[in-house]
């Protein structure tokens, strides 16, 4: 034979995965989502996300290639995924230049600067999102009002009252401070389950149904491109903090004392002005279903670059990242607190990294 | 206002006593001593940490100095002589001279000469190849050529050749720490004594094989044949397992084994071009010939390409 | 719900293409070379020199310390010579080379086909003639059978093992000797139970092979203390420790031995080696060798004298297929490359594998992007993707406390990962180096 034999260590063969099917994996996995948000808010869905994915995907290469001067990977699919990640945690009537600096942010900033693909210590696309939520803290929390495919993107100046809104969240939050109660504030904005449950509510575009995404994570946890542990911590304490805090809150110890007879005491606060009031809360499913729970717990927080590596170390940090969603809700300033928190736990994960490791065999 | 300003100045100042104060309670009651003659020492060494000397660090190797009874045995090959010499004279003992050093790799088994019979594509560095199989070619003594030994040395003294696929020893830059020595997991490279004007003569392969099959793998191997070995007027050629050694403390330079060798396995470099008579070194035509000619592959090696 | 291991593991394709083929026996070679090293531990001393004349079954090279094995000739004919020969270690090791004349064995061996069930030695004996037949590990570790036997003061095996997991893709050589030699299997299954005192054997094998586990169970009906228990399919099952693990839920500790838990392992094939040095009185110098690859015309299972050139398997397996990249020894998970295929077959050579150009060669390097798959399949519970990373930056004592020592090679994080990171090989390296210095300041 005139041909040379080919050496090499064991194993001799691959497994089927790659980086690139997993990453796509993940865009199939989010485009339930996708199409959900498509029937509510129409085609500004679209422009923002191939905005989004585009100047993501140029920005990875012309750092790659003119001023890291490495390898291009653009191929492999993670500036792609980022993009529509951070598309999804966007308005879907945003100007495309605020979309366009954070593409540059997430990708120049949250991923490039510490090493590219596999180095970067927090999730870019949230980098770019709350890079983008402080910056501009109006565009970002506005969003239209769904009315199908007829939804503008750009929304002439005269309606911006009439045609948009803000997130089920924030209309609670700025509600409770008026001295409303849930209940009442429901009805006012005319709120319901089902509406939430399907998607037919205020907020970034990919983050609004909750079944949507509830489809995606079937289809991961199918594929085995991510493992249960995260969502559930995720999920699974945000609703335990919610209810725990709920029980002891007016609407919790209305139902309670109704439905069982205990009488919970409530919780009595001073606000600033010095005046004795009772707590109000939503309750955990309202919690569970608005704001990015599902988006966050499902696609942002299992980002593989910035979880932990061992089952228990996921638990931890999907828990983690439960209670301080919790903590910002409802004591802290802003309505939503998910971004922040993935971002906080992502800072967490070289220390669990270190400490908790699996359990070994024998 | 004036008050605040007072109030600050004398609340900071106090503070900053206080911390001062505790500050140096906790130097004074957890003060180690120390030989001030480390620090001295250490001062003397080249501050490399390459481990050349055998220690971890050169600090390590300065307390050392301070407690050995003589300096059998210790020696900073970076610094050399000078460095020796003088730390000898600070703690009043004396220094073990030892000659200057240089690093040889001790395999000329080039692409071209050395065949290649299987092609390799596991993760390409040299103790992982090593610890598979033989490598590429027929000679599995020769070197792997990925690279362990230039990524190990710590003074630039080491590049990979992109035609031979060899690494070369930059002379000027070699220390002769033996971090190579240590890493090459063929143990190719041998420290060898630094004769002046760098000239080495030297056997430049490791294959213990009989002749033949030594020579069918490689074009430059040494195929035991002895002949150097009769020539030696020195007793410095060693035959040992069908391989032979020149012994760099015995050998004069004579360079009568080279023409010897059927395979030109023996190397010589830093001479002038061969002529019927021994050169005499201190006639002024051939050094600056000879200058001409080292400085030209100083050139040569200092010109490598980054990679 | 079938039994298995709990953590980690794979499930490549399996790809037992030779599953339906009979053992056949391939020709005697007209030259053998038998290196003296084919076990684990110290090389075997020869005891012949070039010229001598041998027999089959005669003894070339005697076993050198507690740790070794004896080697015996394959072949009858002439030693030609004693040297350096390449083998599947990669170098050039000690080799006796015989030129075959004739098939002539020693007398005492029984060459009948004739099933012997009955014995009556005493475990000393049985351990002796293993010893004497120079029997080792047949799945692949080749540790010599012996000192597994010699069960060490103050400690009891309660239960023996009998691995016919074969959780390798291709191979398919203990499932032919399953099928092909069940009785004499089970013969040699009351003799390890006789030679370590245990009451209860237990058979593992995978539930890919349904026609071996209802032949042994069909076999083992009648017998009290062997039970056969099928497998969920799962590499590395044949693992020693994984297997222990899923037949009887214990976990052998780090850095001791399954005789620790109570337990001795042993392959088939080293089992139906046992029956025949026992029973039949013939060393070890034989054995069934898969011969497989999707390009090979023939996949098949062949009784092979050791010291046979790979190439002459290859051969009767209808020839080396052109566009051969890779022939392995051994299966695609653990087993060892080869550069060349006048490579002679050794004791713990379970397959020939050969590989198509396309299958061979590895994918391209890409940044580990902390998917954490790798410690999900790890069987060990270690941390791959630190150990390579350590081993990188040679860090031994973080190496040392992450485990790197419990590896079984097994392969499973390389073969899962996503960017092809070559997880094993630097794992691999740094256990060479922690494994080094332990034994430097063990001096």
């Amino acid at each position: 034979m005139d041909r040379l034999l080919t050496i090499s260590q064991s194993p001799h063969i691959s497994g089927r995965h790659t980086v690139r099917k997993l990453m796509l994996g993940v865009i199939l996995a989010l485009i339930p989502a996708f199409v959900a948000s498509l029937i509510f808010y129409g085609k500004g869905v679209i422009i923002v996300t191939s905005i989004s994915i585009l100047s993501c995907i140029l920005f990875e290469f012309i750092i790659q290639k003119y001023i890291l001067k490495s390898e291009v990977r653009i191929t492999d699919g993670s500036a792609i995924v980022t993009g529509l990640l951070l598309a999804f945690n966007l308005p879907s009537n945003l100007p495309w230049w605020i979309i366009i600096i954070g593409s540059l942010v997430a990708i120049g900033i949250g991923k490039m600067t510490f090493g590219g693909l596999g180095n970067n210590p927090f999730n870019p696309a949230l980098v770019g999102r709350v890079f983008l939520l402080i910056s501009f803290p109006t565009a970002m929390t506005v969003f239209p009002k769904a009315q199908g495919w007829k939804t503008p993107y750009i929304i002439p100046l005269d309606e911006i009252d009439a045609s948009t809104g803000a997130t089920p969240l924030a209309l609670i939050k700025e509600g409770i401070k008026s001295g409303k109660s849930i209940v009442e504030l429901l009805e006012i904005n005319d709120l319901n389950y089902s509406d939430m449950f399907l998607g037919n509510i205020g907020g970034s575009f990919g983050e609004i149904a909750a079944f949507a995404l509830i489809i995606g994570f079937i289809y991961l946890l199918i594929r085995k491109i991510i493992t249960w542990h995260i969502p559930v911590s995720v999920i699974g304490s945000v609703f335990l903090f919610a209810g725990l805090l709920w029980i002891f809150s007016q609407e919790g110890h209305t139902i309670i004392s109704d439905t069982l007879n205990i009488n919970l005491p409530v919780i009595k606060f001073k606000d600033a002005s010095e005046e004795l009031k009772v707590f109000h809360m939503a309750d955990p499913l309202f919690h569970l279903l608005t704001g990015g729970i599902m988006l966050g717990a499902i696609f942002m927080a299992t980002d593989y670059v910035t979880s932990p590596m061992t089952p228990k170390g996921m638990i931890i940090y999907g828990t983690g990242i439960g209670v301080i969603t919790m903590l910002i809700r409802v004591f802290g300033s802003y309505p939503e607190g998910i971004s922040f928190a993935i971002l906080i736990m992502n800072g967490f994960v070289p220390l669990i990294n270190r400490y908790i490791v699996p359990k070994r065999f024998g | 206002m004036s008050s605040v300003v007072l109030y600050t100045i004398i609340s900071l100042s106090g503070l900053g006593i206080a911390a001062a104060l505790m500050l140096f309670l906790a130097a004074q009651k957890f003060k180690v001593y120390e030989d001030p003659r480390i620090d001295q020492v250490e001062h003397e060494l080249p501050a490399s940490n390459c481990g050349g000397c055998g220690f971890p660090g050169c600090r390590n190797f300065a307390e050392a100095l301070i407690k050995a009874e003589d300096f059998e045995g210790l020696h900073c090959p970076v610094g050399g002589n000078e460095t020796m010499n003088k730390i000898a004279e600070l703690l009043g003992k004396t220094a073990v001279t030892q000659d200057p050093k240089v690093a040889v790799l001790r395999c000329n088994g080039a692409c071209e000469f050395r065949p290649m019979v299987n092609k390799y594509d596991g993760t390409k560095t040299c103790s992982i190849a090593a610890a598979l199989y033989g490598g590429e070619t027929g000679c599995e003594y020769g070197c792997l050529g990925y690279g362990d030994c230039v990524e190990v040395c710590k003074f630039d003294a080491l590049y990979m050749d992109a035609d031979t696929g060899l690494p070369v020893v930059i002379d000027k830059n070699c220390t002769a720490c033996g971090a190579c020595v240590k890493e090459c997991p063929k143990n190719l490279f041998e420290l060898r004594k630094r004769y002046k004007k760098d000239r080495k003569i030297y056997v430049a392969c490791m294959n213990e094989d009989k002749g033949g099959p030594a020579k069918k793998s490689c074009s430059v191997a040494c195929i035991g044949c002895t002949k150097c070995v009769k020539v030696c007027t020195f007793d410095a050629i060693i035959m040992n397992n069908n391989l032979a050694f020149i012994d760099s403390e015995l050998c004069r330079l004579c360079r009568k084994c080279a023409p010897e060798c059927p395979t030109n396995s023996i190397i010589e470099i830093g001479f002038p071009p061969k002529k019927e008579k021994v050169v005499d070194d201190n006639t002024g035509q051939t050094t600056t010939a000879l200058e001409n000619q080292t400085n030209e592959e100083n050139n040569k090696l200092n010109n490598i390409p980054e990679n | 719900m079938l039994k298995t291991f709990l953590k980690g593991g794979v499930h490549p394709p399996e790809n037992k293409l030779s599953n339906k083929s009979k053992i056949k026996d391939l020709p005697v070679p007209q030259i053998v070379r038998v290196p003296v090293l084919q076990h684990l531990g110290s090389p075997a001393k020869p005891v012949v020199e070039p010229g001598n004349q041998v027999k089959a079954g005669q003894l070339i090279a005697k076993n050198e310390g507690y740790v070794s094995s004896n080697i015996h000739s394959p072949v009858s004919g002439k030693i030609a010579k004693i040297d350096d020969f390449i083998d599947s270690s990669g170098y050039k090791r000690k080799a006796i080379a015989i030129n075959t004349e004739g098939d002539e064995w020693l007398e005492k061996i029984d060459r009948s086909k004739d099933h012997i069930n009955e014995f009556s030695f005493s475990p000393e004996e049985i351990i002796n003639k293993i010893l004497e037949a120079g029997i080792v590990g047949l799945g692949g570790a080749t540790f010599p059978s012996h000192v597994k036997l010699n069960i060490p003061r103050g400690k009891k095996a309660e239960y023996l093992i009998v691995n016919g997991v074969e959780c390798e893709p291709y191979l398919t050589a203990d499932h032919a000797l399953m099928l092909e030699h069940g009785e004499e299997l089970i013969t040699g299954i009351k003799l390890l139970k006789k030679a370590l005192k245990v009451d209860k054997a237990l058979i593992g094998i995978e539930n890919n092979k349904p026609d071996a586990i209802k032949h042994i169970s069909a076999l083992v009906k009648n017998t009290d203390g062997i039970d056969v228990y099928a497998l969920k399919i799962k590499y590395p099952q044949g693992g020693e420790k994984q297997l222990i693990k899923a037949l009887l839920n214990r976990e052998v500790p780090s850095g001791e031995l399954p005789v620790d838990v109570g337990v001795v392992a042993f392959n088939v094939g080293t089992t139906f080696a046992v029956y025949e040095a026992v029973q039949k009185n013939k060393p070890l110098f034989e054995r069934i060798v898969t011969v497989t690859g999707k390009s090979v015309k023939n996949p098949s299972n062949f009784r092979v004298r050791i010291g046979t050139p790979v190439s002459a398997l290859l051969e009767a397996a209808g020839g080396l297929p052109e566009n051969t990249g890779k022939i392995i020894d051994g299966g695609p998970m653990m087993g060892k490359a080869l550069n060349d295929l006048n490579v002679p077959v050794t004791k713990g050579c379970s397959g020939i594998l050969v590989l198509p150009e396309n299958e061979s060669l590895r994918k391209e390097i890409q940044p580990c992007i902390r998917c954490s798959k790798c410690i999900s399949v790890c069987p060990m519970g270690l941390e791959p993707y630190l150990l390579m990373g350590l081993s990188q930056h040679n860090l031994v004592d973080r190496l040392e406390t992450g485990k790197v020592l419990d590896c079984i090679e097994c392969g499973s994080c390389s073969y899962i990962c996503p960017s092809n990171r070559p997880l094993l090989d630097y794992i691999r390296s740094g256990k060479a180096e922690v494994s080094k210095i332990i034994r430097i300041t063990k001096q």
